[in-house]
């Protein structure tokens, strides 16, 4: 019992090492080729030893990221320069990374955050390890003995148990074919989490990912696996809100949760990119019959942003309720929503979502509600409420609804609004100044998703609004 | 110059160009119990927003002085830090934002009311059980669901618990039963007891004055100041109304 504890920490510390080691060689590469090209990919598959299936799957996807199109239906992107695209696979052969370059705003929301320093310069991309990772260990431990498997992916890839299991779900619930960038991620995936709840198993605290942690390239086309089993429940929380700063200025992550019979899985996440960052994620989960996925999402940062978690509802009674926030200030424009499948009899689906637009921001929100043949008995509800600070900001809804099936029930709602100047009088007139009035105000707009957040995160976003409302007021 | 805690001078004010508020002089003494009446539309409760430094009004003449200080160019927030309270006719709501919460930013707002959290929720709920307020509704969202009863109970709370040197109610008894009406007369009472504070009472209604001891009335017809005296003109207005101050309001 013992010995073979023992054995996997050192498992585990040796695999980190590893993984840092892969930055430091990548940094004394020249590749200058402006393509992706396979030799590329297979550099990539070679660093992590990884099984040949997953190069054959690589490769296999960066054929169809050459085939896609780039998607021109939502905000451009036309800021990335796709055709030099290696430069974002390979951000270290072009640019040495140093404190120095970091953006002064950055290093100023890490202040008013109160990062601790030594995480800092990670968040920056510009250093390795920090503290935390004790943290991470133990929390890595404890669920362990649970039977649960809580690790980075590619470490659980190198043991045959979990190679199988990963094989038959990596890239199934988002294929490559799905979009340009699923392909690209496909193609040049690197770090994430691997998360195995067996059978019955209910872990009664949050499951927290330390992204911080993870390899450099990690916080750009990280993959994200979670299988929670028949019968079992898990939390788990990614991201946190500091700002995450890379010089690529491209994440194009993936995130893939399998929901058993009557499992249960919330799946919450802050994302707070740099505002040069075009974050282009995908995230899907699909639930059999009686399964349930939450989706908690606070999306902050990014220049441009495209996000719609998605839920396939598969088995009967199959449950999906969505909340999330959207905050875009100046000079963004993030796309978000969320997209549903009902595919079997009397499932449920929930969306509401805040999105919040200032100083110039565009918020846009997009969902997809679809209601198979197989749906009889089902119901969905959309509903999403915009708040603008001011008339240079704009906020749209395109709700989409394609229902092939009778006795389905579907409600959508919508409203836009500002806030009221008699509300900001009220607070003012208790001595509140107008800048701490609104912040209240909109503090309180995002409450339906900052309570559904474990404490330490709920109190992270309500600074991090703090922080995006200043200077908002004139 | 008056010494009055507060004292209005010429003002006038209105919105979009048109002028509500005409040439308005007012004094309210230290620790006195002032009454502003009149009918509906006469602009009392604008003259209430106008001294609060409302930015919806446009104040076009005249100052507001209070405490010997002159505040009409002031924001609501430094006025209130200043001593200034207004207590609304329609307090609004805050969706998400419990009104513990609330009042815990508001005090911090005020260094002498600083205090531990622990300290500060003995006291608030203190508060609630003086105002016969259900506990519970500090944990709810500020003034969501409240019925117009609560809503007026938490502003009576959070007057007890600024202790501000003035405090404008802008009727605090509209639409009330008779239950909640007695709790705002508590309020008030506690206010002048516990903070030894100036009352300026805007109201349209006799009956909430009943239990206070006022030393003038002020009354105000279409946006003009037209008369003012002693309590005893509250049984006089009770029983002839406002009618007889409209030629003075027309002389104008």
């Amino acid at each position: 019992m013992t010995e073979s504890s023992e054995k996997k920490r050192t498992q585990v510390d040796d695999i980190d090492r590893s993984m840092y080691d892969f930055i430091k060689d990548e940094s004394n590469q020249e590749h200058l080729e402006a393509g992706l090209t396979p030799e590329i990919v297979r550099e990539i598959s070679e660093k992590k030893n990884e099984p040949d299936w997953m190069l054959e799957k690589r490769l296999k996807a960066l054929e169809i990221y050459h085939e896609l199109p780039i998607p021109d239906w939502g905000p451009s992107i036309a800021g990335l320069d796709m055709d030099h695209i290696v430069t974002y696979v390979k951000p270290e052969t072009d640019q040495q990374a140093s404190w120095d370059d970091v953006p002064e705003d950055i290093k100023d929301t890490f202040d008013r955050l109160g990062i601790p320093e030594a995480e800092r310069s990670y968040l920056a991309g510009v250093g390795a390890q920090y503290d935390s990772e004790l943290v991470y260990h133990s929390m890595q431990e404890s669920a362990s003995k649970m039977g649960i498997v809580y690790s980075g992916i590619e470490e659980a890839l190198e043991d045959p148990k979990w190679e199988g299991i990963i094989h038959d779900h990596f890239m199934k619930l988002i294929p490559p074919t799905d979009h340009k960038f699923a392909a690209l991620h496909g193609a040049v995936w690197s770090g994430g989490s691997f998360v195995y709840v067996p059978k019955g198993v209910q872990l009664d605290y949050p499951l927290q990912s330390y992204f911080r942690l993870n390899a450099r390239g990690a916080g750009q086309f990280e993959h994200t696996l979670i299988i929670v089993e028949d019968d079992a429940s898990l939390h788990f929380i990614e991201g946190c809100s500091a700002p995450k700063y890379n010089v690529a200025n491209l994440h194009a992550g993936a995130v893939e949760l399998f929901v058993g019979e009557r499992a249960h899985l919330r799946y919450s996440t802050i994302e707070n990119w740099s505002k040069n960052m075009y974050n282009l994620n995908t995230k899907r989960a699909i639930c059999k019959e009686g399964g349930d996925i939450e989706w908690i999402s606070g999306s902050f940062g990014s220049h441009v942003g495209y996000l719609y978690p998605m839920s396939i509802l598969n088995g009967r009674d199959a449950k999906s309720s969505f909340t999330g926030i959207t905050f875009a200030g100046a000079g963004q424009n993030l796309d978000t929503g969320c997209k549903v499948v009902l595919n079997a009899p009397r499932t449920k689906a929930s969306v509401e979502t805040k999105s919040i637009s200032k100083d110039g921001g565009v918020s846009t929100f997009r969902s997809s509600v679809v209601a198979t043949k197989n749906a009889e008995d089902s119901a969905a509800t959309v509903s999403c409420q915009s708040l603008m600070l001011d008339d240079r900001s704009r906020s749209d809804t395109i709700p989409a609804m394609d229902v092939k099936c009778k006795n389905v029930d579907i409600g959508h709602e919508a409203t836009i609004g500002r806030i009221g100047d008699d509300k900001v009088f009220y607070l003012m007139s208790r001595g509140l100044s107008e800048e701490e009035a609104r912040t209240m105000i909109v503090n309180g707009f995002a409450e339906p998703v900052s309570k559904e957040l474990p404490l330490e995160y709920a109190v992270e976003m309500n600074n991090l609004i703090k922080l995006e409302m200043e200077g908002a007021i004139g | 110059m008056s010494d009055a805690l507060l004292s209005v001078r010429n003002l006038s004010a209105g919105v979009d160009g048109k002028e509500i508020l005409h040439s308005v002089d007012l004094d309210v003494e230290e620790g006195g119990v002032h009454v502003l009446m009149g009918p509906n539309g006469a602009g009392k409760s604008t003259l209430g927003h106008v001294i609060m430094g409302e930015p919806t009004y446009d104040v076009t003449g005249g100052t507001i002085t209070f405490g010997g200080e002159d505040v009409t160019e002031l924001s609501p927030d430094k006025r209130s830090l200043a001593g200034m309270f207004l207590s609304f006719q329609a307090p609004v709501e805050i969706p998400g934002v419990p009104l513990s919460s609330f009042l815990r930013a508001i005090a911090s707002a005020r260094p002498e009311l600083d205090m531990k959290r622990k300290e500060f929720r003995k006291r608030v709920r203190e508060l609630a059980d003086e105002l016969d307020m259900d506990r519970a509704y500090l944990d709810r969202e500020l003034g969501v669901g409240f019925s117009g009863g609560e809503k007026k109970k938490v502003e009576m709370l959070q007057l007890l618990l600024l202790k501000p040197r003035l405090a404008i109610l802008d009727e605090a008894d509209s639409g009330l039963d008779v239950d909640a009406l007695s709790v705002v007369s508590r309020g008030m009472e506690l206010y002048r007891r516990e903070c030894n504070g100036t009352l300026l009472v805007i109201t349209h209604n006799t009956r909430i004055l009943e239990h206070l001891d006022v030393d003038k009335v002020h009354v105000m017809v279409r946006g003009s100041m037209v008369t003012e005296g002693d309590a005893s003109m509250i049984a006089d207005i009770d029983t002839n109304g406002f009618e007889q101050f409209e030629s003075l309001a027309q002389a104008r």
